[in-house]
Parts: C-alpha cells; structure tokens; sequence
C-alpha cells in the first residue's frame, strides 16, 4: 500500500479528548487534553518537549499519539494518515514500525519473568527486519547505539541491570525498527540526577546521528531546557505557551511558565527562593472552572480570566494562552504590564 | 549551637539468610556525624547509597534483617542525653512523634484511607496525649491555619486531595505536637516543582517558627540548596563529603561531590553535560580501599587499597579523599 506523502511528521488540530467524571446520577465532562494544536516537521529532526505537571494531560496526549488512546474531537494525524482510524493491519505493518514508545519505568515495562534479551530478538522476528541469523549482529548493533552490547544484555533479567540500563535496552529497543518518531514518556523520572544526563545526551545523539524526532514528555524542565529544541508546556489540558525552548524557558510569557521556571530548585545557594507560591488544592476544580484554569492561582489575574477562555495569541515565534498578549484588550484597559515580560 | 544528635561510628548492616547463603549489604558502614539544633542537616546521595538506611537507624525504627553492628546514636535534649538505639519499645513510644517526628516519602501510605484527615489527626494526638475528641480538633484547626492550609481538608478522605496537598497534610501532622527533630525522608521527590516548592515552604516555616531540627534526606541538590544549612554527601555506605550549603555547592573537593554538581542541568546554559562514569557499587561487595575509586577519574594506587578517613580539612568542611588531605599536608607543610 502506498502512503501519501508529506513532510508533516505529525499534525495536531484542535485535538481534545474528554474523559467523564461521575458523582452519583450526574457525569460532567472533563477535557484530559483540550485543543492541542501542533506539528512535528518530518524533514528536519527534532526533540519536541511537552512539560507540565502531574495531571496536566501530557500522558493521555501520548496515548493518543501512540494509537492507545482514541482522540474525542479534532486531527491527529501521523504523515497525513488518521491515527485513529488505522486498521489493526496498518498499525502492525507500517505505523507501529515508525512510531515506538519509550516509557517511564523499564522496570515495569520488562517482565521480571523473562530475560531481557527476549524483548530484543521478539521486536526483530515480529517486525520481520532481519533473518534470524542476522538477528544477533543487528541487536548487537542497536545496542552499541545507546552504549551497551548484546553480551553485556543476553541472558540477564531485568532486576540484574541498574535502572539507566534498563532504561537504556528499552531505547535499543524502540529503535530496533527505525522508527521516524520516538515517544518517551517520562523517560528518566525514575532515574537518579547523574544517569539522567546519560540518557538525555543519548537522545540529542540520536536525533543528530539517527534522524529520529523524539517526542520527549516531562515534568523535568531542566533537562527539557538542555535537549530539547521546542517545548509545549500543559497546564491542566491546555497547552499554555509553545515555542523554541530557549525562549519560552529563558524568557516565558505566561505566567504559569514562569511560575513553573521559578519553582525548579537550583542547586546554587544565590539562586534560592524568595517569593510564595499559591498551591491549587483541587485538581478537579481547575479542569471544571470557567475561565482560565490558572485564573485563581495567576498573580496577574485580570477580571475577564474568570469568565472567558483565553485564545492561542501569537508573539513572536511563540503561541501563549493568556489574555494578558491578547493586544486590542490590553490597549483597551491600558493594563500596567511591567510585571509581565515582553520579548 | 549546641548538638541535638550525635552519631558515633555507627555501622548497620542488612544481614539476610537464605538457603543456608549469608549475604551482608553494608549499607552504613562507619558514620559519624554531628546535628546541631535548629539547623537544617541535609544527607544527598545517589539512590542506593544508604540514605534511608542511615535515616531509620537515626530514628530507632531499624527491624531485622536491618541491624546495627557498632557504633552510637545519641539525642540530646536539655542536657538529658538519650542512646537512641538501646531504648525500649516503650520509651521509644515515648520519644517518637513529641520529641522526634518523621515525614515519609510516599504519603499516600501513611494516611489511613478510610479516616477523614480530622480523625487520623485524633488518632495521632490521642495516642500521646490524654485530650478529648474536641480539643484535639481545635488543636488541628489552629495548627491547620496557622500553616495556611485550607481548613476544609479537615473533612476529606485522602483520596479526595491531590497529592502535594496530602504531603503538606502529612507534613501538618508529623509537626503537630512540636517535636525537637524532624525526619524528613525524600519529602518532596514524587511531587511537582511548583507543589514541591510549596511544600518545602512550609517546612521551611515550621523549622523557622519552632526553631525545631530538621535532618532531610533528598538526592536532588536543588531542595538542598532551598533548604538545607548544611550538606552531607554518602557516597556506598560512607559519608564522603560534609560542608555547609553554600561550600558544598560552589566548591566542592570530593571527586564524587564535583560530578554530581557538574552533572546537574542548569536552566541558564546548554553545555554538554558529563554523567558520572560507571554506577554506585552492589553494597553486598564493595571495593577495597576508597569505594569510589573504581569511578573516579584521579584514582591513585593506595586509594584501592586504603579507605581515605573522613578529615576537616577547613572549619566544617570534612572531606574523606585522599588526594585533597594530601593536597592540604602538601600546602600546610610548605
């Protein structure tokens, strides 16, 4: 069968999935992800970073894009085809060979039962990709890719490895088939400080070497700020401010951006704490609420966030949810915005 | 400032039999440290180097195949000096919660799910104090407001609160009776920066307004530095490195303590960044000498075979390495 092509690697518009909430009798609506709009351009290689924090949507967005998820409303589509509504066939024999999954505990997505190994050569006969005589040289070779070889692997069980080699077999892993686009989700939440490094250099190399985009999902903004290339950043469903990583992170715009920047500990005794934070008590309450979900923890709150969604305003190279860009408004109130950075 | 906790030589084991196979994990293997009152001790390390081993034998709460093979652990109180690892079930009782308190990782495990917060509350005064159902909730409300934390939480079960505000609660409850030392166990690891940060806020206002000690246990330098006045660094079971935050931070001597300060990503540039080499030792079997050698990049030929003693090589600042005291001799001699 012949694909349709484009240089569009994957393409979200207005994506939404809606999950229901029941109490008693009632079910309220409840938007997981809510109008995610984006692209991965397929000729030029990327790591594209979606961070936000717990609850925040980005693992059902990976869902979605990994085909495990049906998405409520809007596109989603992969190289011009419909994710949703590929058949099982076309899953097997082409989507699932360019689309690979990485996730966030090796440990729990290796059975402790079988041999690490097993997951290697069972990747290679499914999807056909060499004789089994050949099998041995090419894991062999996928493994140097991320620092290891088949002999340091073959025979060990998964609680024999530490957990960066875990993490790192399930990378070879992924890679066995070529794929276009990896999606990692949470990839090094479970891996101390010193590892994570090791597998964030990993991606930047492979993205250079190999050509592949990765879809990197994280609520680490450090490492989002050091491989990655754009970042979308989640808050509560929405994708708040999306741009190049070192704007929206060196520079952000929406105010929950630059919450999240302020809140990451630094370990460098100048940079500590000085101001409060507010807390959200109710995760729920901010999915329901009219308005701005970030309307009541927003230092900048303006009285129309209570009452109206802001739109995607661009500035820049950037979009940002927030009505403090939305121009004719602040032209038309003469807001002070000398707390709110301008680019 | 006075000491509130002193640990002599203290060495723990895991000592486990199966199939007629001894096997001893050395996972605190001759510590000795000193907490002073009303500081901030952090403990950092690797995951796997004996953080929250140290952590339970400190509290009295080590229980087989966990035992202490040697050494003291001391709690000073007034003048009153308690050995914390010869009390008694019942003393220990006595001690816990209303003179050392603890704040576990995962808090999700610590509130009973099918108690409203106020009830667990109740519980937690009642088994130390003889007050009635009444007092003890107004106890908790003026706690609760006093640390800026909703009332209505009062209410819940802990299901129904998100899980930087069940940390907080926990936190709340493990404060409530006003104990001299607080244990805080990877307090914030599976929490959100900005909840993480609000969290340690509060544990930062609790240790400022009660002048309690807090001893904190994290691997991430970040909370460290937000929180913490002094810093000591395990390295396999041994402490490697203790100095106060900012020494620590800026200029580190300790081989081990540099990687793990470079290796950290910083928001402000995008360097290649070097992992430390190789992984932390199996404690079942650690390597002769110095345990980090066979990771270290200026390894010498006596530092496999010879552990590096733990040396103030300035005012408070302890370094157990032996190219920095050879370095120090080398200039203290000239």
């Amino acid at each position: 069968m012949s694909q349709p092509i484009s240089s569009t690697l994957l393409t979200a518009a207005d994506l939404t999935k809606t999950f229901a909430i029941r109490q008693g009798f009632s079910s309220k609506a409840f938007r997981a992800v809510d109008d995610a709009t984006f692209t991965l351009d397929g000729a030029k290689p990327e790591i594209f970073t979606i961070a936000g924090e717990s609850g925040s949507g980005k693992t059902t967005l990976a869902r979605m894009i990994l085909g495990m998820e049906r998405p409520s409303a809007g596109v989603l589509q992969y190289k011009g085809r419909n994710i949703g509504t590929l058949t099982a066939h076309e899953k097997r024999t082409w989507f699932f060979r360019e689309v690979q999954p990485v996730f966030q505990d090796p440990f729990a997505a290796f059975s402790p039962l079988k041999r690490i190994d097993h997951y290697l050569y069972e990747t290679v006969y499914n999807y056909r990709i060499t004789d089994r005589a050949g099998a041995d040289s090419y894991i062999n070779e996928t493994l140097t890719e991320v620092g290891l070889s088949l002999a340091e692997v073959k025979g060990r069980y998964p609680n024999e490895l530490s957990g960066g080699q875990a993490q790192r077999v399930a990378i070879a892993r992924a890679l066995l088939t070529r794929p276009a686009l990896i999606v990692a989700d949470e990839p090094v939440s479970m891996l101390d400080a010193s590892l994570r490094m090791s597998i964030v250099n990993m991606f930047r190399r492979l993205k250079e070497e190999q050509q592949v985009s990765i879809l990197y999902i994280t609520h680490d903004l450090a490492t989002a700020y050091y491989c990655a290339d754009r970042i979308a950043v989640m808050l509560r469903g929405w994708i708040v401010e999306m741009g190049p990583v070192e704007q929206v992170l060196g520079n952000p715009l929406h105010p929950y951006t630059q919450n999240l920047k302020e809140s990451i500990p630094q370990a460098d005794p100048d940079k500590v704490w000085d101001k409060k934070t507010n807390l959200a008590t109710l995760e729920n309450e901010e999915y329901l609420r009219t308005g701005c979900r970030f309307a009541s923890r927003c230092p900048h709150v303006l009285p129309i966030c209570r009452q109206q969604v802001p739109g995607d305003y661009q500035v820049g190279e950037r979009t940002v949810k927030c009505f403090l860009y939305d121009q004719p408004l602040v032209r038309i109130n003469n807001l002070d915005n000398a707390a709110v950075s301008r680019p | 400032m006075a000491n509130i906790i002193e640990v002599q030589d203290l060495i723990a084991y895991y000592k486990t039999q199966a199939f007629g196979v001894q096997r001893t994990v050395k996972a605190v293997d001759g510590i000795s440290l000193h907490v002073k009152a009303g500081e901030v001790y952090g403990i950092a390390g690797e995951s796997g180097c004996g953080k929250s081993t140290l952590l339970k034998v400190l509290l009295g709460a080590h229980q087989p195949p966990l035992t202490v093979v040697g050494g003291s652990v001391k709690y000073l109180f007034d003048g009153a000096e308690i050995a914390a690892l010869s009390l008694d079930q019942n003393s220990l009782r006595e001690v816990r919660w209303k003179e050392v308190s603890y704040i576990p990782q995962g808090s999700m495990h610590v509130l009973n799910p099918v108690r409203r917060i106020q009830d667990t509350f109740y519980d937690f005064i009642a088994a130390h104090e003889p007050i009635s159902k009444g007092v003890a909730a107004e106890l908790t409300r003026t706690y609760l407001r006093e640390l800026g934390l909703p009332e209505k939480v009062l209410l819940a079960y802990p299901h129904q609160l998100s899980g930087g505000m069940r940390q907080r609660v926990t936190i709340a409850l493990a404060t409530i009776l006003y104990p001299k030392i607080i244990f805080a166990d990877e307090p914030t690891t599976a929490l959100d920066v900005i909840v993480q940060r609000g969290v340690i806020q509060l544990l930062r206002e609790i240790q400022q307004k009660e002048g309690s000690t807090v001893v904190l246990i994290t691997h991430d330098l970040g909370v460290h530095a937000n929180l913490a006045d002094r810093i000591a660094v395990l390295y396999a079971g041994k402490l490697v490195e203790e100095a106060n935050t900012r020494t620590m931070l800026k200029t580190p001597r300790h081989p081990y303590t540099q990687y793990l300060i470079k290796s950290l990503p910083k928001l402000d540039e995008r360097t290649e960044r070097v992992s430390i080499p190789g992984r932390p030792p199996a404690l079942d079997n650690p390597p002769s000498g110095c345990r980090f050698h066979p990771r270290c990049p200026f390894v010498m030929d006596h530092c496999r075979t010879i552990d590096p003693p733990l040396v103030a090589i300035l005012p408070g600042h302890r370094v157990a390495c032996h190219l920095v005291t050879e370095e120090v001799q080398h200039v203290s001699a000239d």
